[in-house]
């Protein structure tokens, strides 16, 4: 039994994305979120991180964009949940790994971890796809 | 500070957000879609859509305006320099198009206290000018040393 071509076990396309050293800001723009952790190098520092550090939900959007660029399309997604976990952070390759757990009426669960060095910074997270006829 | 979960159950005004092209492709940019269906709006309107598709993750922009006084209210209490995103859900219904109006309202469901850190839960509902629900999130977020 498939589900749009996915099958249970199935290993989807690994996502691979290097944020560059820039992407906060874009982001920052593209979403509004303006919080200092994200764009200023200095306030980060102060507040005790690295450096500035990736948005929970640019990787979110990662995550999703791995789902739907192997189900066929933005409609495909019908509920994404995840933890966030640790830090994102900018210059260094982002992995999204993702497998089909179970098919259940009409319903891919996929099983999806996002990692960056081998740390995973969203975990335990569950995407349900309904691929289109 | 303890948590106060006084605010649990409190609504917040609805906002509306008008959904311009523009701005879905700007969105689109800066998290690497590549799909045609959210930058070209003849490759949209070839799919049967109206214009640009929003991608699923555009919720965060249509919800902002109705989001960020919640989390920043202080009936709710969130001490926004030791908050960190724990967990984020969303349900998603029929595609968001540039010309969509999305009118987003938020409710306080949850805040708990554990180990040291409050846990604040908020859920968001996204419903579009033809009255049909386009997102469901929920949105948890964690404050240290409470």
């Amino acid at each position: 039994m498939t589900v749009g071509g996915l099958q249970a076990g199935q290993e989807l396309d690994e996502l691979r994305v290097t944020p560059d050293r820039f992407l906060t800001v874009r982001y920052a723009g593209a979403s509004g979120d303006f919080n200092p952790i994200h764009i200023d190098e200095e306030f980060a520092r102060q507040v005790g991180l690295p450096g500035r550090i990736l948005h929970g939900l640019w990787t979110m959007a990662q995550v999703a964009r791995a789902q739907t660029e192997a189900a066929g399309g933005p409609q495909s997604l019908r509920r994404l949940s995840v933890q966030f976990r640790g830090l994102g952070l900018p210059e260094h390759e982002l992995v999204v790994s993702s497998t089909v757990r179970e098919l259940r009426d009409g319903v891919a669960v996929v099983d999806t971890v996002a990692e960056q060095g081998g740390k995973q910074i969203v975990r335990n997270a569950e995407a349900e796809l309904s691929p289109g006829p | 500070m303890p948590v106060s979960a006084e605010a649990v159950g409190r609504t917040f005004p609805p906002a509306l957000y008008a959904v311009g092209r523009e701005k879905v492709r700007e969105y689109a940019h800066a998290v690497g879609e590549t799909n045609p269906l959210h930058l070209d709006p003849e490759a949209a309107r070839a799919a049967g859509f109206d214009d640009v598709v929003a991608p699923p993750m555009f919720v965060v922009v249509y919800s902002a305006p109705a989001m960020a006084p919640a989390v920043l209210s202080p009936e709710v209490g969130i001490n926004l320099a030791l908050m960190v995103h724990g967990a984020q859900e969303f349900v998603w219904g029929r595609p968001v198009v540039a010309g969509d109006e999305i009118t987003t309202e938020v409710q306080v469901t949850d805040i708990t206290e554990r180990d040291g850190k409050g846990f604040y839960v908020f859920e968001s509902r996204s419903t579009a000018q033809d009255g049909e629900r386009v997102c469901t999130g929920t949105w948890t977020n964690i404050v240290r040393g409470v």
